[in-house]
């Protein structure tokens, strides 16, 4: 029988979810890394049991943790599994050596980004908030990372190196960061194009390579944005989450920071979806596994008010693609809710029927086995989540 | 040669698979550096964590005390009390008291 693993990054820890494929009783470990900030875990797609966890403190930085048997153990790549390495036994590990890339060789070595105040500002790494491993080979992961840029290690996180092309891009002076830093939170990996990658970053907007990681473009046309000098600028768009549906790759959603978008044409033109949501602000989207054109929100109040529209938590979902949408209370709490669903926050297992899980800053992760027509709290009181990722499981 | 003791926080033990205090061996002249080289070379898995990669400074939210004093701000080459490097007293890595 098939089973899932819900993998659940929060802000002091992390915490592993466990069921068989009815999804109604559940096992819960943890919390790993207690007391620190785990940004967020995810799973091999071509190995089940490699995770890779994003590890961080204001006061230690950012550590990567992997496991190999599904998240019973951990170690830091680079170091024997459970083990201190030996007195001058072990290679230096660099597994948490996040370095941005300024050599001649990549062309333009961009050094700053736009602040707060509008003035330039120096790229500083400050944290992993995405992984995103190959579909293919279990020690290739790329990695989403604040100050935005990309990173990718290919023998199992413990040696990074960045694809210096998309700070190369030479819009770089223009991204800036948002309320949460500038980040780069979206890796989407092109199953039937190896060679195609998007990616999203706040504040900057979407982008998409069409060689592997090597050269960039932006991909914002129809996006509009109020809060930049030219509201359909090539970037500067806060782009809060994009999902995609694996059998067909060229079309995209995107929850940007107000407006769902989608598009058809792998980016190249976005057209707004929103409808008939009572709010369009929101971070996560996603799309339902069996089902291309049915996807699913959370409205956030406003970007003023970061948590729920009147109190109650509504997944919205649309089987049209957009624009038509019908709101999911069926086992969520409908007053007095004043949580928020952070981008990373929402996942879909492959089972029929689909599963939808999300957790909230309230520390709850809710999962609904029936494509979302029911949702029951799978643990209510973790501290506020930041990531949920699920594996379907043989 | 020397024997020295450190006493980390909580969360680099966790790292470091350690209890509250290590001794690590010194050789030559006994300093915040050459105990931070001679911990990180013993613990990989703490490099990083106390100080930058590349620039090798200080991680803002800790402090190096020793013999009640804070000797965050000296040199990272000066030399250290006798008491620690004889081990009598121990080298402390302290993260600040902040945060929720």
């Amino acid at each position: 029988m098939s089973k899932v693993r819900v993998l659940a990054g929060t802000r002091k820890g992390a915490f592993i979810l466990e069921s068989d494929g009815k999804r109604e009783k559940w096992d819960v470990s943890g919390p790993h890394f207690a007391g620190w900030e785990m940004y967020h875990i995810k799973g091999s797609p071509a190995d089940p049991n490699r995770l890779y966890a994003s590890q961080t403190s204001g006061w230690f930085g950012q550590m990567i943790q992997r496991s190999d048997d599904g998240g019973k153990t951990w170690y830091q790549p680079g170091t024997p599994p459970g083990e201190p390495a030996a007195p001058g036994g072990m290679p230096k590990p660099a597994s948490n050596k996040f370095v941005y890339d300024a050599s001649p060789a990549t062309g333009k070595p961009l050094t700053t980004h736009q602040w707060y105040d509008g003035t330039q500002h120096p790229w500083e790494f400050k944290r992993v908030w995405h992984f995103e491993p190959s579909l293919s080979d279990p020690d290739t992961v790329y990695a989403g990372v604040e100050d935005a840029a990309l990173f990718r290690s290919s023998d199992g996180g413990q040696n990074w190196h960045e694809l210096p092309g998309l700070r190369g891009h030479g819009t770089g002076p223009n991204w800036q960061p948002g309320a949460g830093g500038m980040c780069l939170h979206t890796i989407i990996l092109d199953p039937k194009n190896p060679q195609r990658i998007y990616i999203a970053i706040s504040a900057a907007g979407a982008f998409r390579s069409d060689d592997g990681g090597a050269s960039w473009k932006p991909i914002n046309k129809g996006l509009y944005s109020q809060y930049i000098p030219n509201p359909t600028a090539e970037v500067g768009h806060c782009v809060h989450h994009i999902a995609m549906n694996p059998s067909r790759p060229g079309v995209l959603f995107m929850q940007k920071h107000w407006h769902v978008m989608r598009s058809d044409d792998a980016g190249d033109n976005w057209t707004k979806v929103s409808g008939n949501l009572p709010t369009d602000f929101g971070f996560v989207i996603d799309v339902n596994s069996h089902e291309p054109e049915t996807i699913y929100v959370v409205p956030i109040k406003s970007d003023s008010e970061h948590f729920v529209h009147e109190g109650k938590l509504r997944v919205y979902r649309s089987r049209t693609g957009g624009n038509e949408w019908e709101a999911l209370t069926k086992g969520l709490p409908q007053k007095d809710c004043y949580v928020n669903v952070l981008r990373d926050a929402m996942a879909v297992d492959s089972l029929d029927k689909c599963g939808i899980y999300f957790g909230t800053t309230g520390g709850q992760v809710y999962a609904s086995a029936d494509a979302g027509d029911s949702w029951a709290p799978i643990v209510r009181d973790l501290p506020a989540v930041l990531s949920v990722e699920v594996q379907t499981l043989a | 040669m020397f024997m020295i003791r450190v006493a980390l926080p909580f969360h680099l033990r966790n790292l470091a698979h350690v209890g509250s205090e290590v001794t690590l061996e010194i050789e030559g002249a006994v300093t915040q550096r050459s105990i931070l080289d001679a911990l990180e070379a013993r613990y990989p898995m703490l490099q990083g964590a106390i100080r930058d990669h590349v620039t090798q400074q200080r991680r803002p939210f800790l402090r190096f005390f020793a013999c009640e004093e804070d000797l965050t701000h000296q040199s990272p080459d000066a030399a250290l009390p006798d008491v620690v490097a004889s081990g009598k007293e121990p080298f402390l890595i302290i993260g600040a008291i902040a945060g929720g």
